[in-house]
């Protein structure tokens, strides 16, 4: 019918992002890269479960899991039938509808994410021109998902957990855009595929205050150590999870560790060159890089013990917030007045200009405001 | 606009990862401050100062490693000199020796412990943890050498020790004391100045000097708070005025100190190991003490420093087999007391951190 050819006519955005040697039209490619997505997704997040594990282990001098499999390699396969084959168990006190829809909300987002991930010159799903902005609108309904849970469960832990995670995905939410504005200025695109081909130079030389913001931004709103007060096991049993077994427990396991592959891969496609790079064919570039920083927020989630809420907050509205407007400042004045600069001095001064503000910030700022007495 | 707020109450435990154990605190908390709290123990309560009234003397002694299962060796110490005071029992040279080196090692153990779980509860993921229990092990393996056991030693017995270190003893304690200050300069290299944990840390959960000391806390939360009291030097019992070691005590009185001061006390108790080493006489490890001790009618009490402060025991006679009475002075437990002082007005990260500094076992608080 006419208004079937129309929408695909205005969908040319999307095939004028395929590769010249793609076979059919739009819808071949919607099947093919859903299940691209899907599959991916999900090895990624078996093999980052193993890496977490086998890597942290390292860290803490034991072994980790050595039995299934070839270095135990089998383990997040094992780990994922035992949880399914558990009991599904819905509180009596719990709000059932909401129950058993928030992990459904906070998984679903994160996979579509990687609708706008190029895994190599127009290698992705949907080449929108508004990819970053999809990309920082997306993976806040995840969010909801947690809060959903931590509300439905009717635990006094969840729902704590759950207040956490909305005071610090809001806060945080604000440096992590600021950070990749700076990008965006650079690039002049908003579209994830031209900001890689942008990418001469890896944007972490010419944005290093801006990785290192959304680095911390981003380990804060995925909830991943020093930062995960959402699940703190230590204080809050299991976080918002409390209250979850079985499928739905799984979907939590698998929503975390996809979040975790999704920031990489963003911190990837916008820092570090995304599918860029000599010799070896694109998506296994972007694997790389992937897994590189990934092994980094292992590395941080071992070794750092975990902040406080309040200092949580003060970390984004008085570290990140405002070096990320200086930042995103400093970047609009090198674009606009010195378009023409050679990489080597930008990248000298930029760096320069990280270490003062990080310094001079780290020396003035204070974390937390302590005890707090009835008046 | 104000919002109407209210006030809810969260039961943290009894069974919880951060309780070390069985132990309940009833927080009423105002968002994520917590504005009362409530302490409540007893979940592990197993009669065992009424079941050493049916035991022997000696068969009390197993009783008393199910104290503070983190740190045998010196409940048992305690008590054996605790009967030895009842009884009038000399000790041979030898044993007093072995008895100190071992309950100093069993001091690094227990502040190993209490340095990994603290940080631990600080939310560092079991790293600080696992690098503790590399140490901790060694000690372990020495204390197989000496008793068999891995957990609950059963070693020192009325008037001397239970048997001889083996010849293998020496040497591997030798070789664990050369090492161990590599390992506590490498504790100090990866966390005393880690920016987290010091945010975490100083400043919170202040026990005021003067509360320290009317509640009668003892141990590094005592000495954490500026008070320079060690039963070692204070009341010297077995051979300790023969060494030469420190007090090492804190001036902040947080959570901060509390850990600086147990780091500090294991350098002391390598110190203190290493002149037992040198010193060392041969000769005999137990005295001549009749299996079924009769003492005199009359009581005792006797007092050790032990890895969570001043444990006492004391006991009364009625000149039968088994103890009239047997009461333990627990450093766990009277060093919980100051609990809701210290917690009230912090959040529930810092409650789970201020309780974790105060370094309990709950098997010694509940008996």
């Amino acid at each position: 019918m006419t208004m079937t050819n129309l929408d695909l006519n205005n969908l040319g955005n999307l095939q004028k992002g395929l590769p010249p040697d793609w076979p059919g039209g739009f819808w071949w490619h919607l099947l093919v890269f859903t299940i691209i997505i899907i599959a991916f997704v999900m090895i990624m997040v078996l093999s980052f479960v193993w890496i977490e594990r086998r890597g942290m282990a390292r860290l803490q001098l034991r072994l980790g899991p050595n039995r299934t499999g070839p270095f135990g390699l089998l383990q997040p396969v094992a780990d994922a039938v035992k949880v399914l084959l558990k009991e599904d168990i819905v509180p009596a006190e719990g709000d059932k509808i909401v129950h058993w829809l928030a992990p459904v909300v906070a998984f679903a987002p994160v996979l579509l994410i990687f609708a706008v991930v190029p895994f190599q010159n127009g290698g992705l799903l949907a080449d929108l021109n508004v990819g970053v902005l999809y990309v920082v609108a997306i993976s806040s309904i995840s969010t909801l998902g947690i809060f959903m849970a931590g509300w439905g469960s009717s635990n006094k832990y969840s729902l704590l957990a759950a207040m956490r995670v909305i005071a610090a995905v809001v806060s945080y939410e604000i440096p992590v855009v600021l950070a990749v504005a700076g990008v965006v200025l650079i690039a002049g695109s908003l579209s994830l595929n031209d900001i890689v081909i942008a990418q001469n130079i890896p944007f972490i030389l010419l944005q290093p205050l801006g990785f290192l913001l959304l680095f911390i931004g981003g380990c804060a709103e995925i909830n991943r150590s020093p930062f995960d007060l959402m699940e703190a096991d230590s204080e809050l049993v299991a976080g918002f999870h409390t209250e979850y077994s079985g499928m739905k427990f799984a979907l939590f396991y698998l929503t975390e560790y996809a979040e975790a592959v999704a920031m990489s891969a963003i911190i990837a496609t916008l820092f570090l060159g995304g599918w860029k790079g000599p010799l070896l064919p694109p998506w296994l570039w972007l694997l790389i890089k992937i897994v590189a920083v990934f092994l980094t927020m292992v590395w941080t989630r071992t070794t750092l013990p975990r902040v406080r809420i309040d200092q949580l907050m003060a970390l984004a509205w008085k570290f990140l917030l405002p070096l990320a407007l200086i930042n995103l400042l400093i970047t609009a004045i090198q674009v606009l007045a010195w378009p023409d600069a050679l990489p080597a001095v930008i990248i000298v001064v930029n760096f320069t200009i990280m270490a003062v503000l990080v310094l001079l910030w780290s020396r003035f700022s204070k974390l937390g405001w302590g005890r707090i007495t009835a008046e | 606009m104000a919002l109407k707020t209210e006030p809810f109450v969260l039961n943290i435990g009894p069974v919880h990862p951060s309780t070390h154990g069985v132990f309940r605190m009833r927080a009423t908390l105002d968002g994520e401050v917590i504005v009362d709290l409530e302490p409540v123990f007893g979940y592990l309560h197993r009669g065992i100062e009424k079941l050493a009234e049916e035991r022997t003397y000696t068969g009390v002694i197993p009783l008393t490693d199910r104290l503070d299962y983190l740190a045998s060796m010196s409940n048992n110490l305690a008590y054996v000199l605790t009967v030895e005071k009842l009884a009038g029992i000399a000790v041979p040279e030898r044993a007093q020796y072995l008895r100190v080196i071992i309950a100093e090692l069993q001091r690094i153990a227990g502040h190993l412990i209490a340095v990994g779980a603290f940080l631990n509860d600080c939310g560092a993921f079991f790293t600080p943890f696992l690098y503790m229990f590399r140490e901790r092990e060694k000690i372990v393996d020495l204390f197989e050498m000496v008793s068999g056991q891995r957990l609950l030693y059963n070693y020192m017995r009325i008037g001397g020790l239970s048997q001889d270190i083996p010849e293998e003893f020496l040497p591997a304690l030798d070789k664990f004391v050369q090492q161990m200050p590599g390992f506590i300069d490498e504790y100090d290299r990866f966390f005393a100045q880690n920016e987290i944990l010091l945010a975490r840390a100083k400043g919170v959960g202040i026990l005021p000097q003067e509360m320290a000391i009317n509640i009668s806390a003892s141990g590094p939360v005592l000495r954490a708070s500026g008070v320079n009291w060690d039963i070692r030097k204070a009341d010297p019992y077995s051979l300790y005025d023969r060494f030469d070691f420190d007090i090492p005590t804190g001036t902040a009185s947080d959570c901060y100190d509390r850990y600086r001061v147990r780091i500090a006390e294991m350098r002391q108790s390598l110190r203190i190991i290493r002149q037992a080493m040198e010193q060392l006489p041969s000769g005999p490890v137990k005295s001549d003490v009749p299996r079924l001790l009769r003492p005199q009618v009359g009581e005792a009490y006797a007092h050790i420093e032990a890895p969570k402060g001043d444990l006492g025991f004391y006991l009364v006679s009625d000149n039968s087999i088994a103890p009239y009475r047997c009461h333990v002075r627990a450093p766990s437990l009277i060093n919980l007391t100051a609990l809701r002082e210290m917690i009230i007005g912090w959040k529930i990260q810092d409650a789970i951190i201020i309780f974790g500094s105060i370094d309990i076992t709950m098997g010694e608080v509940d008996r």
